[in-house]
Protein backbone atom coordinates (compact mmCIF):
# COMPACT_ATOMS: atom_id res chain seq x y z
CA UNK A 1 0.00 0.00 0.00
CA UNK A 2 2.80 2.39 0.93
CA UNK A 3 4.53 1.36 -2.27
CA UNK A 4 1.45 2.28 -4.32
CA UNK A 5 1.16 5.62 -2.55
CA UNK A 6 4.81 6.38 -3.25
CA UNK A 7 4.43 5.56 -6.95
CA UNK A 8 1.48 7.95 -7.16
CA UNK A 9 3.29 10.79 -5.34
CA UNK A 10 6.42 10.16 -7.37
CA UNK A 11 4.67 10.38 -10.72
CA UNK A 12 2.43 13.30 -9.78
CA UNK A 13 5.03 15.56 -8.18
CA UNK A 14 8.63 14.37 -8.10
CA UNK A 15 8.83 13.08 -11.69
CA UNK A 16 5.93 15.05 -13.07
CA UNK A 17 5.71 14.21 -16.73
CA UNK A 18 5.12 17.76 -17.91
CA UNK A 19 7.31 19.79 -15.58
CA UNK A 20 10.21 17.46 -14.86
CA UNK A 21 10.38 15.04 -17.80
CA UNK A 22 9.06 17.53 -20.36
CA UNK A 23 6.67 15.06 -21.99
CA UNK A 24 3.19 15.96 -23.20
CA UNK A 25 3.99 19.61 -23.71
CA UNK A 26 1.87 19.99 -26.86
CA UNK A 27 -1.52 19.42 -25.21
CA UNK A 28 -0.21 21.30 -22.15
CA UNK A 29 0.25 24.40 -24.31
CA UNK A 30 -2.50 23.66 -26.83
CA UNK A 31 -5.47 22.59 -24.73
CA UNK A 32 -5.10 24.96 -21.78
CA UNK A 33 -6.79 27.99 -23.31
CA UNK A 34 -10.08 27.46 -21.49
CA UNK A 35 -10.59 26.00 -18.06
CA UNK A 36 -13.51 23.73 -18.91
CA UNK A 37 -11.96 22.23 -22.02
CA UNK A 38 -8.76 21.66 -20.05
CA UNK A 39 -10.74 19.63 -17.51
CA UNK A 40 -12.26 17.59 -20.34
CA UNK A 41 -8.87 17.06 -21.92
CA UNK A 42 -7.44 16.01 -18.55
CA UNK A 43 -10.21 13.44 -18.06
CA UNK A 44 -9.80 12.03 -21.57
CA UNK A 45 -6.02 11.80 -21.22
CA UNK A 46 -6.34 10.13 -17.81
CA UNK A 47 -8.65 7.53 -19.33
CA UNK A 48 -6.36 6.81 -22.26
CA UNK A 49 -3.12 6.90 -20.28
CA UNK A 50 -4.29 4.53 -17.53
CA UNK A 51 -5.78 1.97 -19.90
CA UNK A 52 -2.93 2.16 -22.39
CA UNK A 53 -0.31 1.50 -19.72
CA UNK A 54 -2.30 -1.53 -18.53
CA UNK A 55 -2.93 -2.96 -22.00
CA UNK A 56 0.56 -2.27 -23.30
CA UNK A 57 1.90 -4.13 -20.26
CA UNK A 58 -0.22 -7.16 -21.16
CA UNK A 59 0.79 -6.98 -24.82
CA UNK A 60 4.47 -6.65 -23.91
CA UNK A 61 4.49 -9.61 -21.54
CA UNK A 62 2.05 -12.01 -23.23
CA UNK A 63 2.60 -11.28 -26.92
CA UNK A 64 5.83 -9.44 -27.66
CA UNK A 65 8.20 -11.19 -25.25
CA UNK A 66 6.96 -14.83 -25.76
CA UNK A 67 7.10 -14.50 -29.54
CA UNK A 68 10.33 -12.51 -29.49
CA UNK A 69 8.72 -9.56 -31.23
CA UNK A 70 10.17 -6.72 -29.14
CA UNK A 71 11.17 -4.86 -32.30
CA UNK A 72 7.44 -4.27 -32.88
CA UNK A 73 7.08 -2.62 -29.50
CA UNK A 74 6.67 1.00 -30.54
CA UNK A 75 4.31 0.30 -33.40
CA UNK A 76 2.09 -2.03 -31.37
CA UNK A 77 1.93 0.46 -28.49
CA UNK A 78 0.92 3.19 -30.90
CA UNK A 79 -1.86 1.01 -32.30
CA UNK A 80 -3.12 0.35 -28.76
CA UNK A 81 -3.05 4.05 -27.92
CA UNK A 82 -4.74 5.06 -31.17
CA UNK A 83 -7.59 2.61 -30.69
CA UNK A 84 -8.08 3.75 -27.08
CA UNK A 85 -8.18 7.37 -28.24
CA UNK A 86 -10.76 6.43 -30.86
CA UNK A 87 -12.76 4.70 -28.15
CA UNK A 88 -12.52 7.79 -25.91
CA UNK A 89 -13.62 10.02 -28.77
CA UNK A 90 -16.72 7.90 -29.39
CA UNK A 91 -17.63 8.11 -25.71
CA UNK A 92 -17.11 11.87 -25.56
CA UNK A 93 -19.06 12.49 -28.77
CA UNK A 94 -21.98 10.45 -27.47
CA UNK A 95 -22.07 11.81 -23.93
CA UNK A 96 -20.59 15.33 -24.12
CA UNK A 97 -21.25 16.81 -27.56
CA UNK A 98 -20.33 20.34 -26.47
CA UNK A 99 -17.00 19.24 -25.01
CA UNK A 100 -16.39 17.28 -28.20
CA UNK A 101 -16.87 20.44 -30.20
CA UNK A 102 -14.58 22.51 -27.97
CA UNK A 103 -11.77 19.96 -27.88
CA UNK A 104 -12.09 19.20 -31.60
CA UNK A 105 -8.72 18.22 -33.01
CA UNK A 106 -7.15 17.80 -29.59
CA UNK A 107 -8.87 14.48 -28.91
CA UNK A 108 -7.25 12.62 -31.82
CA UNK A 109 -4.04 14.38 -30.87
CA UNK A 110 -3.94 12.49 -27.56
CA UNK A 111 -2.49 9.74 -29.75
CA UNK A 112 0.57 11.87 -30.36
CA UNK A 113 0.82 13.01 -26.74
CA UNK A 114 4.35 11.84 -26.09
CA UNK A 115 3.54 11.29 -22.42
CA UNK A 116 1.20 8.42 -23.35
CA UNK A 117 3.76 6.52 -25.40
CA UNK A 118 6.46 7.62 -22.98
CA UNK A 119 4.71 6.01 -20.01
CA UNK A 120 4.13 2.76 -21.92
CA UNK A 121 7.80 2.57 -22.89
CA UNK A 122 9.07 3.60 -19.46
CA UNK A 123 6.95 0.86 -17.90
CA UNK A 124 8.83 -1.72 -19.95
CA UNK A 125 12.21 -0.26 -19.08
CA UNK A 126 11.50 -0.07 -15.35
CA UNK A 127 10.27 -3.71 -15.31
CA UNK A 128 7.28 -3.01 -13.06
CA UNK A 129 4.56 -5.57 -12.41
CA UNK A 130 1.07 -5.22 -13.87
CA UNK A 131 -0.41 -3.38 -10.89
CA UNK A 132 2.54 -0.99 -10.62
CA UNK A 133 2.52 -0.31 -14.36
CA UNK A 134 -1.16 0.62 -14.31
CA UNK A 135 -0.66 2.79 -11.27
CA UNK A 136 2.34 4.44 -12.90
CA UNK A 137 0.17 5.33 -15.88
CA UNK A 138 -2.60 6.60 -13.64
CA UNK A 139 -0.18 8.72 -11.58
CA UNK A 140 1.41 10.15 -14.72
CA UNK A 141 -2.08 11.04 -15.96
CA UNK A 142 -2.96 12.72 -12.65
CA UNK A 143 0.27 14.73 -12.75
CA UNK A 144 -0.44 15.78 -16.32
CA UNK A 145 -4.05 16.67 -15.44
CA UNK A 146 -3.03 18.70 -12.41
CA UNK A 147 -0.58 20.77 -14.44
CA UNK A 148 -2.96 21.20 -17.38
CA UNK A 149 -5.75 22.45 -15.11
CA UNK A 150 -3.41 24.67 -13.09
CA UNK A 151 -2.07 26.16 -16.30
CA UNK A 152 -5.56 26.72 -17.70
CA UNK A 153 -6.52 28.62 -14.54
CA UNK A 154 -3.37 30.72 -14.86
CA UNK A 155 -4.11 31.50 -18.51
CA UNK A 156 -7.71 32.45 -17.81
CA UNK A 157 -6.49 34.83 -15.13
CA UNK A 158 -3.90 36.33 -17.46
CA UNK A 159 -6.42 36.80 -20.25
CA UNK A 160 -8.06 39.46 -18.09
CA UNK A 161 -4.77 41.17 -17.32
CA UNK A 162 -2.79 43.63 -19.29
CA UNK A 163 0.28 41.62 -20.20
CA UNK A 164 2.77 43.76 -22.21
CA UNK A 165 2.13 43.36 -25.94
CA UNK A 166 5.55 41.90 -26.61
CA UNK A 167 4.90 39.00 -24.23
CA UNK A 168 1.27 38.24 -24.93
CA UNK A 169 0.30 34.74 -26.02
CA UNK A 170 2.93 32.08 -26.50
CA UNK A 171 5.78 34.12 -24.98
CA UNK A 172 4.24 34.60 -21.54
CA UNK A 173 3.02 30.98 -21.56
CA UNK A 174 6.55 29.76 -22.14
CA UNK A 175 7.84 31.97 -19.33
CA UNK A 176 5.11 30.76 -16.97
CA UNK A 177 5.79 27.13 -17.88
CA UNK A 178 9.51 27.67 -17.29
CA UNK A 179 8.96 29.25 -13.89
CA UNK A 180 6.55 26.45 -12.91
CA UNK A 181 9.21 23.96 -13.90
CA UNK A 182 11.69 25.87 -11.72
CA UNK A 183 9.25 25.49 -8.82
CA UNK A 184 9.01 21.74 -9.47
CA UNK A 185 12.80 21.48 -9.14
CA UNK A 186 12.12 21.80 -5.41
CA UNK A 187 11.12 18.13 -5.48
CA UNK A 188 14.60 17.12 -6.67
CA UNK A 189 16.21 14.41 -4.62
CA UNK A 190 13.07 12.63 -3.42
CA UNK A 191 12.65 9.05 -4.53
CA UNK B 1 -3.71 52.58 2.49
CA UNK B 2 -1.83 53.22 -0.75
CA UNK B 3 0.92 51.00 -2.09
CA UNK B 4 3.71 53.30 -1.01
CA UNK B 5 2.53 53.39 2.61
CA UNK B 6 2.24 49.61 2.62
CA UNK B 7 5.72 49.13 1.21
CA UNK B 8 7.23 51.54 3.74
CA UNK B 9 5.64 49.54 6.54
CA UNK B 10 6.92 46.26 5.10
CA UNK B 11 10.43 47.73 5.00
CA UNK B 12 10.08 48.97 8.59
CA UNK B 13 8.86 45.55 9.69
CA UNK B 14 11.93 43.90 8.16
CA UNK B 15 14.31 45.99 10.27
CA UNK B 16 14.39 43.93 13.54
CA UNK B 17 15.09 40.67 11.72
CA UNK B 18 17.60 42.43 9.47
CA UNK B 19 19.52 43.90 12.40
CA UNK B 20 19.64 40.55 14.23
CA UNK B 21 20.83 38.87 11.07
CA UNK B 22 23.54 41.48 10.53
CA UNK B 23 24.59 41.04 14.17
CA UNK B 24 24.86 37.24 13.75
CA UNK B 25 26.41 37.01 10.31
CA UNK B 26 28.33 40.25 10.03
CA UNK B 27 28.42 43.05 7.47
CA UNK B 28 27.81 40.68 4.54
CA UNK B 29 24.10 40.82 5.30
CA UNK B 30 24.01 44.61 5.08
CA UNK B 31 25.89 44.56 1.80
CA UNK B 32 23.61 41.86 0.37
CA UNK B 33 20.48 43.78 1.22
CA UNK B 34 21.87 47.11 0.08
CA UNK B 35 23.15 45.81 -3.24
CA UNK B 36 19.97 43.80 -3.92
CA UNK B 37 17.82 46.88 -3.28
CA UNK B 38 20.06 48.91 -5.57
CA UNK B 39 20.06 46.32 -8.39
CA UNK B 40 16.31 45.72 -8.16
CA UNK B 41 15.59 49.43 -8.38
CA UNK B 42 17.95 49.67 -11.33
CA UNK B 43 16.25 46.81 -13.19
CA UNK B 44 12.84 48.24 -12.35
CA UNK B 45 13.87 51.61 -13.83
CA UNK B 46 15.27 49.86 -16.90
CA UNK B 47 12.07 47.89 -17.47
CA UNK B 48 9.87 50.92 -16.90
CA UNK B 49 11.89 52.67 -19.58
CA UNK B 50 11.63 49.73 -21.99
CA UNK B 51 7.88 49.36 -21.52
CA UNK B 52 7.43 53.15 -21.74
CA UNK B 53 5.89 53.56 -18.34
CA UNK B 54 6.41 56.70 -16.21
CA UNK B 55 9.46 56.53 -13.97
CA UNK B 56 7.49 57.82 -10.98
CA UNK B 57 6.16 54.25 -10.60
CA UNK B 58 9.54 53.69 -8.90
CA UNK B 59 8.37 55.64 -5.88
CA UNK B 60 5.88 52.92 -4.92
CA UNK B 61 8.82 51.15 -3.26
CA UNK B 62 7.95 47.67 -4.46
CA UNK B 63 11.36 47.18 -6.05
CA UNK B 64 12.99 48.07 -2.73
CA UNK B 65 10.88 45.48 -0.92
CA UNK B 66 11.71 42.78 -3.47
CA UNK B 67 15.39 43.67 -3.19
CA UNK B 68 15.30 43.60 0.62
CA UNK B 69 13.53 40.22 0.71
CA UNK B 70 15.91 38.69 -1.81
CA UNK B 71 18.94 40.16 -0.04
CA UNK B 72 17.80 38.70 3.28
CA UNK B 73 17.28 35.27 1.75
CA UNK B 74 20.80 35.04 0.29
CA UNK B 75 23.86 33.91 2.24
CA UNK B 76 26.27 36.73 3.13
CA UNK B 77 29.43 37.03 1.01
CA UNK B 78 27.64 35.65 -2.04
CA UNK B 79 29.57 36.86 -5.12
CA UNK B 80 28.14 40.05 -6.49
CA UNK B 81 27.56 38.53 -9.94
CA UNK B 82 25.21 35.91 -8.49
CA UNK B 83 23.31 38.60 -6.68
CA UNK B 84 22.94 40.54 -9.92
CA UNK B 85 21.57 37.44 -11.68
CA UNK B 86 19.05 36.90 -8.87
CA UNK B 87 17.83 40.49 -9.12
CA UNK B 88 17.64 40.24 -12.92
CA UNK B 89 15.39 37.17 -12.81
CA UNK B 90 13.30 38.61 -9.99
CA UNK B 91 12.58 41.96 -11.57
CA UNK B 92 12.69 41.33 -15.31
CA UNK B 93 11.44 37.78 -15.77
CA UNK B 94 9.12 37.35 -12.81
CA UNK B 95 7.70 40.85 -12.62
CA UNK B 96 7.91 42.96 -15.74
CA UNK B 97 7.25 40.34 -18.42
CA UNK B 98 3.88 39.98 -16.69
CA UNK B 99 3.25 43.71 -16.76
CA UNK B 100 4.72 44.91 -13.47
CA UNK B 101 3.37 45.34 -9.99
CA UNK B 102 0.06 43.65 -9.27
CA UNK B 103 0.12 41.31 -12.26
CA UNK B 104 3.03 38.98 -11.53
CA UNK B 105 2.09 35.33 -11.07
CA UNK B 106 5.10 34.36 -8.93
CA UNK B 107 6.67 36.21 -6.05
CA UNK B 108 9.68 37.97 -7.67
CA UNK B 109 12.06 37.58 -4.71
CA UNK B 110 11.36 33.83 -4.52
CA UNK B 111 11.94 33.43 -8.27
CA UNK B 112 15.32 35.15 -7.87
CA UNK B 113 16.16 32.90 -4.92
CA UNK B 114 15.06 29.70 -6.68
CA UNK B 115 17.05 30.52 -9.82
CA UNK B 116 20.15 31.07 -7.70
CA UNK B 117 19.84 27.97 -5.54
CA UNK B 118 19.22 25.76 -8.57
CA UNK B 119 22.12 27.29 -10.50
CA UNK B 120 24.71 27.74 -7.71
CA UNK B 121 23.78 25.24 -4.99
CA UNK B 122 27.17 25.23 -3.26
CA UNK B 123 27.60 28.98 -2.94
CA UNK B 124 23.94 29.34 -1.98
CA UNK B 125 24.13 26.92 0.93
CA UNK B 126 27.40 28.20 2.40
CA UNK B 127 26.64 30.45 5.35
CA UNK B 128 29.26 31.94 7.68
CA UNK B 129 29.37 30.56 11.19
CA UNK B 130 27.73 33.05 13.55
CA UNK B 131 30.49 32.49 16.09
CA UNK B 132 33.18 33.73 13.74
CA UNK B 133 32.19 37.00 12.19
CA UNK B 134 34.62 38.51 9.73
CA UNK B 135 36.56 41.02 11.80
CA UNK B 136 37.57 43.28 8.95
CA UNK B 137 34.59 44.74 7.08
CA UNK B 138 36.81 45.61 4.14
CA UNK B 139 37.49 41.92 3.59
CA UNK B 140 33.84 41.61 2.64
CA UNK B 141 34.41 43.60 -0.49
CA UNK B 142 37.35 41.53 -1.59
CA UNK B 143 35.37 38.32 -1.03
CA UNK B 144 32.34 39.81 -2.66
CA UNK B 145 34.12 40.88 -5.82
CA UNK B 146 35.99 37.61 -6.20
CA UNK B 147 34.64 35.00 -8.53
CA UNK B 148 32.55 32.16 -7.13
CA UNK B 149 35.19 29.43 -7.13
CA UNK B 150 37.45 31.33 -4.80
CA UNK B 151 34.70 32.00 -2.28
CA UNK B 152 34.78 28.78 -0.27
CA UNK B 153 38.58 28.92 -0.12
CA UNK B 154 38.70 32.47 1.21
CA UNK B 155 36.28 31.92 4.07
CA UNK B 156 36.54 28.18 4.38
CA UNK B 157 37.40 28.06 8.05
CA UNK B 158 34.37 30.02 9.06
CA UNK B 159 31.68 28.86 6.71
CA UNK B 160 29.27 25.94 6.82
CA UNK B 161 25.77 24.92 5.82
CA UNK B 162 22.81 26.12 7.84
CA UNK B 163 21.61 23.97 10.77
CA UNK B 164 18.55 22.92 8.78
CA UNK B 165 20.76 21.68 5.94
CA UNK B 166 23.28 19.79 8.09
CA UNK B 167 20.50 18.35 10.23
CA UNK B 168 19.16 16.50 7.20
CA UNK B 169 22.51 14.89 6.45
CA UNK B 170 23.55 14.15 10.05
CA UNK B 171 23.81 10.38 9.49
CA UNK B 172 23.10 8.23 12.53
CA UNK B 173 23.29 11.02 15.12
CA UNK B 174 20.34 11.56 17.43
CA UNK B 175 18.92 15.07 17.73
CA UNK B 176 20.72 15.77 21.03
CA UNK B 177 24.05 14.52 19.67
CA UNK B 178 23.61 16.65 16.55
CA UNK B 179 23.16 19.86 18.50
CA UNK B 180 26.10 19.01 20.75
CA UNK B 181 28.29 18.69 17.73
CA UNK B 182 26.86 21.55 15.74
CA UNK B 183 27.11 24.11 18.48
CA UNK B 184 24.13 25.73 20.11
CA UNK B 185 25.13 29.30 19.20
CA UNK B 186 24.25 28.60 15.56
CA UNK B 187 20.74 27.48 16.43
CA UNK B 188 20.38 30.42 18.78
CA UNK B 189 21.33 32.88 16.03
CA UNK B 190 18.60 31.49 13.77
CA UNK B 191 16.11 31.54 16.63
CA UNK B 192 16.75 35.25 17.28
CA UNK B 193 16.56 36.08 13.58
CA UNK B 194 13.23 34.28 13.27
CA UNK B 195 11.93 36.00 16.39
CA UNK B 196 12.89 39.31 14.80
CA UNK B 197 10.92 38.53 11.65
CA UNK B 198 8.01 37.21 13.75
CA UNK B 199 7.97 40.52 15.62
CA UNK B 200 7.98 42.48 12.35
CA UNK B 201 5.30 40.22 10.92
CA UNK B 202 3.03 40.75 13.90
CA UNK B 203 3.44 44.50 13.40
CA UNK B 204 2.34 44.07 9.76
CA UNK B 205 -0.73 42.10 10.80
CA UNK B 206 -1.50 44.59 13.57
CA UNK B 207 -1.21 47.60 11.26
CA UNK B 208 -3.45 45.95 8.67
CA UNK B 209 -0.85 45.63 5.91
CA UNK B 210 -1.36 41.88 5.64
CA UNK B 211 -3.89 39.39 6.87
CA UNK B 212 -3.23 36.71 9.50
CA UNK B 213 -4.82 33.67 7.86
CA UNK B 214 -2.18 32.30 5.49
CA UNK B 215 0.77 32.71 7.94
CA UNK B 216 -1.25 31.11 10.73
CA UNK B 217 -2.28 28.23 8.48
CA UNK B 218 1.28 27.74 7.28
CA UNK B 219 2.91 27.82 10.73
CA UNK B 220 0.34 25.49 12.29
CA UNK B 221 0.59 23.04 9.40
CA UNK B 222 4.38 23.02 9.63
CA UNK B 223 4.27 22.45 13.40
CA UNK B 224 1.56 19.78 13.15
CA UNK B 225 3.43 17.83 10.48
CA UNK B 226 6.77 17.94 12.29
CA UNK B 227 5.22 16.69 15.55
CA UNK B 228 4.86 13.00 14.51
CA UNK B 229 8.16 13.23 12.62
CA UNK B 230 10.01 14.24 15.81
CA UNK B 231 10.12 10.64 17.01
CA UNK B 232 11.57 11.56 20.45
CA UNK B 233 14.78 12.81 18.90
CA UNK B 234 16.01 9.48 17.51
CA UNK B 235 18.47 9.33 14.64
CA UNK B 236 15.55 9.11 12.19
CA UNK B 237 13.87 12.18 13.63
CA UNK B 238 12.94 15.00 11.27
CA UNK B 239 13.47 17.59 14.00
CA UNK B 240 11.30 19.27 16.57
CA UNK B 241 8.39 21.50 15.58
CA UNK B 242 10.36 24.22 17.35
CA UNK B 243 13.28 23.75 14.99
CA UNK B 244 11.02 23.92 11.95
CA UNK B 245 9.32 27.09 13.15
CA UNK B 246 12.44 28.95 14.28
CA UNK B 247 15.14 28.07 11.82
CA UNK B 248 15.80 28.83 8.18
CA UNK B 249 13.50 31.34 6.58
CA UNK B 250 10.28 30.19 8.24
CA UNK B 251 9.15 33.48 9.76
CA UNK B 252 10.46 35.62 6.90
CA UNK B 253 8.52 33.46 4.46
CA UNK B 254 5.40 33.19 6.59
CA UNK B 255 4.84 36.89 7.17
CA UNK B 256 6.55 38.64 4.29
CA UNK B 257 6.16 36.35 1.29
CA UNK B 258 3.17 34.08 1.91
CA UNK B 259 1.13 37.22 2.60
CA UNK B 260 1.95 38.81 -0.78
CA UNK B 261 -1.54 39.86 -1.93
CA UNK B 262 -0.68 39.64 -5.64
CA UNK B 263 0.55 36.06 -5.79
CA UNK B 264 -1.81 34.42 -3.29
CA UNK B 265 -5.55 33.71 -3.56
CA UNK B 266 -7.99 36.56 -3.02
CA UNK B 267 -10.67 34.79 -1.00
CA UNK B 268 -10.36 34.11 2.71
CA UNK B 269 -10.93 30.37 2.29
CA UNK B 270 -8.38 30.38 -0.54
CA UNK B 271 -5.84 31.96 1.80
CA UNK B 272 -6.29 29.14 4.31
CA UNK B 273 -5.75 26.59 1.55
CA UNK B 274 -2.69 28.52 0.35
CA UNK B 275 -1.15 28.62 3.83
CA UNK B 276 -1.76 24.93 4.48
CA UNK B 277 -0.29 24.08 1.07
CA UNK B 278 2.87 26.09 1.73
CA UNK B 279 3.22 24.43 5.14
CA UNK B 280 2.92 20.90 3.75
CA UNK B 281 5.27 21.51 0.82
CA UNK B 282 7.84 23.28 3.00
CA UNK B 283 7.94 20.34 5.42
CA UNK B 284 8.13 17.74 2.64
CA UNK B 285 10.90 19.53 0.74
CA UNK B 286 12.87 20.26 3.93
CA UNK B 287 12.71 16.66 5.10
CA UNK B 288 13.08 14.70 1.86
CA UNK B 289 14.33 17.12 -0.79
CA UNK B 290 17.86 17.81 -1.94
CA UNK B 291 17.74 21.56 -1.29
CA UNK B 292 18.42 23.04 2.15
CA UNK B 293 15.34 25.21 2.37
CA UNK B 294 11.89 24.31 1.09
CA UNK B 295 10.06 27.59 1.61
CA UNK B 296 10.94 29.24 -1.70
CA UNK B 297 9.88 26.23 -3.77
CA UNK B 298 6.76 25.69 -1.66
CA UNK B 299 5.71 29.29 -2.20
CA UNK B 300 6.41 29.19 -5.95
CA UNK B 301 4.38 25.99 -6.32
CA UNK B 302 1.46 27.48 -4.42
CA UNK B 303 1.80 30.74 -6.40
CA UNK B 304 1.25 28.65 -9.52
CA UNK B 305 -1.73 26.95 -7.93
CA UNK B 306 -3.41 30.09 -6.62
CA UNK B 307 -5.36 30.95 -9.82
CA UNK B 308 -6.75 27.41 -9.62
CA UNK B 309 -7.62 27.85 -5.93
CA UNK B 310 -9.40 31.11 -6.78
CA UNK B 311 -11.19 29.46 -9.67
CA UNK B 312 -12.46 26.54 -7.56
CA UNK B 313 -13.46 28.87 -4.74
CA UNK B 314 -15.44 30.98 -7.20
CA UNK B 315 -17.26 27.89 -8.48
CA UNK B 316 -18.07 26.65 -4.99
CA UNK B 317 -19.20 30.00 -3.63
CA UNK B 318 -22.98 30.41 -3.65
CA UNK B 319 -23.98 33.11 -6.11
CA UNK B 320 -27.32 34.60 -5.10
CA UNK B 321 -29.48 35.46 -8.07
CA UNK B 322 -27.88 32.94 -10.38
CA UNK B 323 -29.02 29.43 -10.89
CA UNK B 324 -26.09 27.01 -11.03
Amino acid sequence: MTEAFLILLGTIFVNNFVMVQFLGLCPFMGASQQFDSAVGMAAATTFVLTLSSAISYLVEHYVLVPFDLQYLRIISFIVIIASLVQFAEIIIRATQPILHQILGIFIPLITTNCAVLGVALLNVRQSLNFFEATLYGFGAALGFSLLLIMFAAIREKQAQQNIPVAFRGAAINMITAGLLSLAFMGFTGMD
Amino acid sequence: MNIQAMMVRVLLALIPGFLLMAYSFGPGVIINVGLAMLFCTGFEAMMLGLTRKPLRVLTDGSALVTGALLGLALPPYLPVGYLLIGCLFAMVLAKHTYGGLGRNLFNPAMVGFAVLIVSFPLAMSTWPDPGHRLADPLLVFSVKLHNGDALPVLIDGISRATPLDEFKFRGALTVAEFWDQFGPENARAWLYINLGFLFGGLYLVYSGVCHWRAPTAMLFTLAALSLPGYDYGSSASTGTPFMHLFSGATMLGAFFIVTDPVTSPNSTSGQWVFGVGVGILTYVIRVTGAYPEGIAFAILLMNGASPLIDHIEFRLRPHPGHSA
